[in-house]
């Protein structure tokens, strides 16, 4: 497609047709606000916050929906662009609940950034406010509704990436609240609790359950790793506080799956401080399990092995090998199975 | 099968054998049946019946006469047309007896008549055309209305229907018909303005397997029913208009969109549709001409943001009523992602006419840029509230001063709102402004589709603003930031001056929040929903200050700013105030002024009404 030349903010850009004023802008490194723009979801223009002022037009046109075309001079910070964002802020502060404090998002919020970047330190409109209850019947998220901005990142994720479609708008107007259908809990719904309207979210709304009030944004490390449980491969962050594994999230560079992950990956990370969990290996010896060596352990398993195959012969042995392991452990099972116990007796258990 | 031509000089015929018997019209549009027309029909009907009257009855839809409600005609064979007014079932019966019977015109209640050749006219009923009401309207996309049977598609052929239609299948090609429309001027009636025939061209140029017409008919101003008349008169016009739309763009499908509101129009709409169908006039293969025209109703839930054109879209498929990002606009990606052409039921109404009378009799009626006729309804304090088609360009003057009859009670006329909670209120000193898109909108309203709700010096304009700010607030369908939070916000502000609580900074505020919501809200309903109070704040804005800085409402509407006193040197002390007050505010000796107990009223009002000497003062 033929290529356009803009101005922005006095700045020449030269982008492929049908490109729109936002990713353009973005090119250039111009900074313009968004609540609702997510590039792998569809536009519905809502939030209004990226709003750009464009010669010749008559309102104030939002960007990330408005498609650069040639000769078109946009500003993106003009007193009238300032001003019709800084009211925005304003009017969802005016309705959002003041939790900063505690809230989970703390450090990495949108809505807080921008009224930082904004320098909005209080909404000037006083009025109701919203206080529905917030929804903790799922087992791994919280949906707390006065803090939604209503960007409908969740619906679309859902809807669009998913396919699940468990949330959605409802009521209208000013009562307008984002859940699932009749308002039930997210615990009573048809969510599986992959988590990706948490990943989407720009603001305290939807949470990891599993994380609150266990650290904030900035203390904690992240540590790009792969999903240890099934063999898809996906890459995600551990959040790490003070040595121990506080959160999964996201990690929007992951080849793989990108930002999606299931609920096992993002939620099923609690065996790893678990004190049910086994570090050292045990014998049962005289009806009881013992703790030993690893060098022990091995030994005995070579020692039991080998006593088997030559009382019942290599069959009356089998391998049972796991989703979970890597192709290369899988791979080694393989060997054992067929060159040590000389059997072909393996199966694995990553069937649909 | 015969040809339409034949169709109708059979249907003029039969109209014509009629004209020979006494017929007796009752309208039953649904301000008719409010007015009680049901109760008149069946009065009418069982003497009929009863006495075995050789008198046929038929329904109509709206005359435009709402004020005279209930109505009825006679047509005597030998007298000229009689409008009655204000009928009641007994008085009913005196007009089925003298005048359908004995042929004595019963002029207590003639509202008018319509003279016709070969029938003296009569002394001392008003001629129709004549009455201020209808002096300065011309009747054109209204003109079947109230006059024809509008479940009868035999009438509605007998009066020229549907031969727009087959001129445009049989002899027009889709550009000379899309010319024809650009070349008559006519500009949407549902409050945009945009032109329709530029509208076809898109949706005509728009590449696409499949295309589709819709009708909006979500009508939802309040105050406005003009569509709704016309639906319930005249279904077949709209329907006509929608099928040379149809064959102009190469659409083969259509869809109403009508609130659930209007049940009549539906039931009217359905039936007109299945006679349609029936008489090959719409349906499979129209007039043997290979067009195909299939319309669909899909009632509406009574959204107003459905009247958005995107809104309605999602609407009628299925999702919730929120408005598309345009571009793409609806020519391009509208209905299911087809290229999709939307005009209200006015706008189509008129087409029928543009293609038979020809685009120049059209332009020839309105202003340079605004052309042809509008329908208004009519509402508020006026002496004549109803439905009256003016040609376009006409002062706002002559529509409430003469059509409308001026105010009610004669007081003074303070403004009048056009367009809706997406206008603007007009005060008197630009009562002689043009009616037309442009004049409107320089003056802060908009011609929106013609809901006129005249004010009179009793409102406060500032209870007036709080009043649209409330309804846009309750129908802002929550999808964008300014519209869901900002009207919530500026209704607050509203409410709180109404209270008395209203603060310096208040009209400020309102200002800037009007500002920012006009220029970044998505859709129209947005857009335009800071204007009652722009418009207000414009003209008005000492009635804001007096509220804000000295607690008062002039108009004496906001109660909290009420103060009742009783005056003195009229009081006689006839402690009948006393004995009405709900919360004993009221104190005084027998024959001695009595006074308020300011602490304690409520302002409930009672008082002043039982008082026979004016002596309670509210202000």
């Amino acid at each position: 497609m033929a290529d356009v030349t803009l101005s922005i903010d006095g700045q020449k850009v030269t982008v492929p047709a049908g490109m729109t004023v936002l990713e353009a802008a973005e090119k250039i490194g111009a900074f313009i606000p968004t609540l609702c723009h997510d590039p792998e979801l569809s536009k519905p223009g809502a939030c209004r916050i990226c709003v750009v002022e464009i010669d010749g037009m008559r309102n104030l046109p939002a960007s990330c929906v408005t498609a650069a075309t040639e000769g078109m001079v946009v500003h993106t910070a003009s007193p009238a662009v300032v001003e019709a964002r800084k009211t925005i802020i304003e009017l969802l502060l005016a309705s959002h609940v003041e939790d900063c404090m505690t809230c989970q998002k703390f450090g990495n919020c949108k809505l807080a950034d921008y009224a930082y970047y904004y320098g909005v330190k209080k909404s000037s409109f006083v009025g109701e406010q919203h206080a529905a209850p917030v929804d903790d019947s799922s087992a791994v998220i919280v949906r707390d509704t006065n803090k939604c901005v209503l960007c409908g990142k969740c619906v679309r994720v859902c809807d669009e990436i998913q396919g699940r479609h468990v949330l959605d708008f409802m009521h209208r107007g000013f009562n307008t609240i984002v859940g699932p259908a009749f308002n039930d809990g997210m615990g009573e719904s048809v969510c599986v609790g992959c988590g990706s309207c948490v990943a989407v979210c720009p603001v305290g709304a939807l949470t990891e359950k599993n994380m609150q009030g266990k650290g904030r944004s900035w203390e904690v490390t992240k540590v790009k790793t792969t999903c240890p449980y099934c063999g898809c491969g996906c890459n995600f962050d551990l959040n790490v506080k003070n040595g121990k594994v506080i959160g999964v999230t996201s990690n929007p560079t992951s080849e793989v799956n990108g930002r999606h992950l299931c609920v096992k990956g993002r939620f099923g990370y609690d065996f790893i401080h678990s004190s049910d969990r086994l570090t050292k290996p045990l014998i049962k010896k005289d009806g009881d399990f013992v703790e030993v060596s690893w060098d022990e352990a091995l030994s005995y398993v070579v020692s039991r092995f080998k006593e088997i195959k030559a009382k019942d012969g290599s069959d009356a042995m089998a391998v049972l090998t796991s989703a979970r392991c890597t192709n290369e452990e899988n791979y080694l099972m393989n060997k054992v199975a067929r060159v040590a116990f000389e059997t072909n007796n393996i199966d694995h258990c990553a069937r649909l | 099968m015969n040809s339409l031509a034949e169709k109708r000089k059979t249907y003029q015929d039969q109209l014509a054998a009629k004209a020979k018997k006494t017929v007796i019209v009752v309208g039953l549009g649904t301000c008719g049946i409010a007015a009680g027309g049901e109760k008149i029909w069946s009065a009418i009907k069982g003497e009929i019946n009863n006495k075995k009257l050789d008198i046929e009855m038929v329904y109509s839809g709206c005359v435009g006469m709402c004020y005279k409600e209930p109505i009825i005609e006679v047509h005597k064979p030998g007298m000229p047309r009689v409008i009655y007014g204000d009928v009641n079932p007994e008085n009913a019966l005196q007009i089925l007896q003298d005048h359908a019977v004995n042929g004595k015109v019963v002029n207590d209640l003639a509202v008018a008549q319509d003279p016709k050749e070969g029938a003296a006219k009569l002394p001392d009923v008003p001629v129709l055309n004549e009455l201020p009401f209808y002096k300065k309207q011309v009747k054109t996309a209204i003109a079947k209305c109230g006059v024809i049977n509008p479940d009868s598609i035999e009438e509605y052929i007998a009066f020229g229907g549907y031969e727009a239609l087959e001129k445009v299948l049989t002899g027009m090609s889709q550009v000379e018909v899309i010319d024809e429309v650009k070349k008559s001027g006519l500009r949407g009636r549902g409050g945009g303005g945009f032109s329709t025939g530029l509208k076809w061209e898109f949706a005509n140029k728009a590449q696409g397997d499949k295309k589709y017409v819709v009708c909006n008919a979500d009508e939802g101003d309040p105050g406005a029913f003009m569509d709704r008349s016309v639906l319930e008169g005249d279904p077949h016009a709209v329907l006509e208009g929608m099928a040379i739309c149809g064959y102009s763009i190469g659409a083969d499908e259509g869809y109403i969109y009508c609130r659930a509101e209007y049940p009549l129009a539906i039931k009217r709409l359905e039936t007109a549709i299945a006679r349609g169908e029936e008489a090959g006039l719409l349906g499979k293969n129209i007039l043997g001409t290979g067009f195909n025209f299939k319309l669909k109703i899909k009632a509406g839930a009574g959204a107003f943001v459905c009247g958005e054109e995107t809104a309605l879209i999602n609407s009628i498929e299925g999702k919730r009523g929120m408005p598309r990002v345009r571009p793409p606009f609806p020519a391009q990606s509208g209905l299911w992602a087809k290229p999709t052409n939307n005009n209200n039921v006015e706008t189509y109404a008129n087409i029928p006419n543009i293609i038979r009378q020809g685009s120049s009799w059209f332009a020839s009626m309105g202003t340079e840029k605004s052309k042809g006729s509008k329908v208004f309804a009519l509402t508020g304090k006026v002496n004549r509230t109803g439905l009256a088609e003016v040609p376009v360009g006409i002062t706002i003057r002559e529509i409430i001063f003469e059509i409308a009859g001026g105010i009610q009670d004669n007081k003074k006329f303070k403004a009048v709102q056009i367009g809706g909670p997406s206008g603007g209120c007009i005060p008197e000193e630009h009562l002689d402004t043009p009616v037309d898109y442009d004049s409107l909108i320089a003056l802060g309203a908009m011609m929106g589709s013609g809901g006129l709700v005249v004010m009179d010096e009793t409102t406060c304009m500032v209870d007036v603003a709080r009043f649209f700010l409330n309804f846009t607030k309750n129908e802002s369908c929550g999808k964008c930031t300014p519209c869901r939070e900002g009207t919530k916000r500026m209704l607050e502000i509203l409410e709180t001056i109404c209270a008395g609580k209203g603060k310096p900074e208040d009209i400020t505020t309102l200002e800037r929040l009007s500002t920012v919501i006009k220029s970044t809200a998505l859709c129209g309903l947005g857009q335009t929903a800071p204007n009652p109070v722009l418009a207000t704040l414009k003209y008005f804005r000492s009635e804001y200050e007096d509220h804000i800085f000295n607690k008062k409402c002039p108009a004496g509407v906001c109660n909290a700013l009420l103060e009742y006193k009783i005056d003195a040197e009229k009081c006689k002390g006839c402690g009948s105030c006393k004995k009405v007050c709900p919360v004993e505010a009221i104190s005084g000796e027998k024959k001695q002024p009595h006074e308020i107990d300011t602490s304690k009223c409520i302002k409930c009002g009672s008082c002043i009404e039982k008082c026979k000497l004016d002596a309670i003062i509210r202000g």
